[in-house]
């Protein structure tokens, strides 16, 4: 029988030749993740259980990005103990404000993950990185101290199952329609444990940033990674940035899925899902005329260059609807460059959007744009669950960088059709 | 462990059962005090220690945040028992020494506010109540190394020690 992408990753991980879905391992990791949130509690994990060294500080990957710049004291107390960790232990990636950028766009984008690795993340959108032909996954912060201690991480080798995307992707709709689409049919645990491996003419032609954009968004369906073989788009995205030696694997002809989805890709629209689960998706033409207080374009889900050029098309010349707020936040500190080189930023501070320094900020309720009772936001970020973004009684809507930018010109939930012609 | 429960529904996320506004601390007393608290705001003042909570599928879904588990633990309750579970919060659970359960008949037959025995020796969860009993599948050999060892660091550490 022979093996998907997934179990060839994590046998090779495992010095074993094969493994199947059930088995138990001890997998080595090529790259560990924390955040200012989860990496706290890794470290005085480490600490109490009083190991004096980690397993190598060219493999452990820092990055604060939650609650910073620090929004109070408390979160710089925790910010800190990153920095001093690092520090004490000389870690080779530990990114300080300025330099930082949200974990799953920046990894990528330095070149730290690479296909074939396997890499494990105390957050829960490690599986991003399932776009480079990696396999990742998030895990929490005990699983982080003790990697970092011995480099491993007990798995237990999921199940795959295959998503076929057929024919092409219509105008406006892009990568995060597709997993919207997706997550809608199966719904928010139908890959429980589950690998998720796109593919299909639609993946195939498929930019990059909307295969991160996929993958991300494996975890809304309860999946424990999603994955895209490596091939020729990887292989462009890759050079330059990647320079230690990598692994593109494919899955073998006879490899054992659970079970295959096939999905046209030219008959998904642009989708929204509806509070309070990303399960809730509507083709936009559906809901469009609902009336949203807050816009935000941003975060690891759709951050990208590719998203923030997309908004700016649509908010060329034009300007946000006078009770919204539009909050717009470049993933990292390179894409805000590039933002700003192309011309972006201008366009939307002439649309009258608030444009911030990367954070995760407002998507999951930090800082940099909290809702109040009430109040209704239209998002590119990846989860709308109840209070995820403020309030308990406030609202998310979940949808993409075309349907984000143009509802934010009406004030309502609005197709990009109805603002702009292609 | 005995206890009384509270049933919550499915899908529970992890925002609600920590929102993220508190995770700028690391205090698990802290923690503990918004144990639930966008689920249902008066949770920590109605429960008692050692009370379960019943949920049903896909529970502690969302994001990686151990301070999910660690609030509920901190607060005193002895377990969950659900339908299913989200992996993260599941391997978590497992790797803080949470004990949880995954049992569809006890999470459909339980009502709220039933006392409940659970035996992990035996594998089974007794209603006091309504004196039916549930039986609960045990946990694959390599995770019950973990939970008996206390947990995943004292697991690594012994494993250190052991080379
Ligand atoms: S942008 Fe949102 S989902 Fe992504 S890592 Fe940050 S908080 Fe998590």
């Amino acid at each position: 029988m022979g093996m998907t992408i997934t179990e060839k990753i994590i046998a090779a991980h495992s010095g074993l030749k094969e493994v199947h879905p059930g088995q138990f391992v001890y997998a080595n990791v090529d790259i560990c993740l924390g955040n200012d949130i989860t990496a706290p509690i890794a470290i005085d994990e480490f600490e109490k259980a009083g190991i004096k060294n980690v397993f190598d500080p060219e493999k452990i990957v820092l990055v604060p990005d939650h609650f910073t710049p620090n929004k109070d004291i408390k979160s710089a107390q925790q910010s800190k103990s990153l920095r001093i960790f690092a520090e004490k232990h000389r870690l080779k990636h530990y990114f300080e404000v300025g330099r930082m950028g949200i974990e799953h766009v920046l990894l990528p984008e330095k070149g730290i993950v690479a296909p074939g690795d396997l890499v494990i993340g105390a957050d829960s959108h490690t599986c991003t990185y399932g776009a480079l032909g990696a396999f990742s996954t998030g895990v929490g912060s005990t699983d982080l101290a003790a990697c970092f201690a011995t480099g491993k991480v007990w798995l237990k080798v999921p199940e795959s199952i295959k998503f076929v995307f057929h024919g092409k992707v219509k105008n406006w709709t892009s990568g995060k329609d597709l997993i919207l689409y997706t997550i809608g049919k199966i719904g928010v645990d139908g890959a429980l444990y589950k690998a998720m491996e796109f593919t299909g003419s639609a993946i195939s032609q498929l930019p990059m940033d909307d295969r991160f954009t996929m993958c991300n968004m494996a975890i809304e369906a309860g999946a424990k990674s999603g994955i895209i073989a490596f091939d020729q788009n990887t292989e462009e995205y890759i050079k330059g940035r990647v320079t230690k030696k990598y692994a593109a694997y494919q899955s073998d002809p006879d490899c054992n899925y659970t079970k295959t989805y096939e999905f046209n890709a030219d008959e998904i629209s642009p989708q929204i899902a509806l509070p309070s689960l990303p399960e809730n998706t509507k083709p936009v033409e559906e809901v469009s005329g609902i009336k949203i207080d807050q816009v935000v374009i941003g975060s690891c889900t759709n951050g990208r260059i590719s998203d923030l050029r997309i908004a700016a098309q649509i908010l060329k010349g034009k300007k946000a609807y006078p009770s919204i707020r539009l909050i717009i936040i470049p993933a990292t500190q390179d894409i805000y460059k590039q933002a700003l080189q192309e011309g972006l930023i201008e366009i939307f501070i002439d649309a009258e959007a608030v444009v911030s320094t990367p954070t995760c900020g407002p998507c999951l309720g930090g800082h940099m744009g909290i809702l109040a009772e009430g109040e209704r936001a239209l998002s590119t970020t990846n989860r709308n669950f109840v209070g995820r973004m403020g309030h308990p009684k406030s609202e998310i809507y979940l949808c993409s960088p075309a349907v984000a930018a143009a509802s934010a010109i009406t004030g309502k939930i609005t197709p990009p059709n109805e603002v702009i012609k292609n | 462990m005995k206890g009384n429960c509270w049933k919550f529904g499915n899908n529970i996320n992890t925002d609600e059962i920590i929102p993220a506004r508190y995770l700028n601390t690391i205090d698990t007393k802290e923690l503990a005090s918004h144990c639930m608290e966008d689920a249902d705001p008066n949770f920590m003042k109605k429960i008692k220690a050692g009370d379960a909570i019943i949920a049903g599928n896909n529970f502690g879904c969302g994001s990686s945040r151990e301070h999910a588990p660690i609030a509920i633990k901190a607060a005193g309750l002895s377990c969950v028992i659900a339908k299913s579970f989200a992996r993260i919060f599941f391997r978590n659970a497992i790797n803080i020494g949470l004990p949880i359960f995954e049992c569809p008949e006890a999470s459909e037959q339980i009502q709220e506010g039933d006392e409940i025995e659970v035996s992990l020796t035996t594998g089974e969860i007794l209603d006091l109540t309504t004196k039916k009993r549930f039986k609960f599948e045990p946990f694959p050999l390599e995770m019950q190394e973990i939970i008996q060892a206390g947990g995943l660091m004292n697991f690594v550490k012994k494993k250190i020690n052991a080379v």
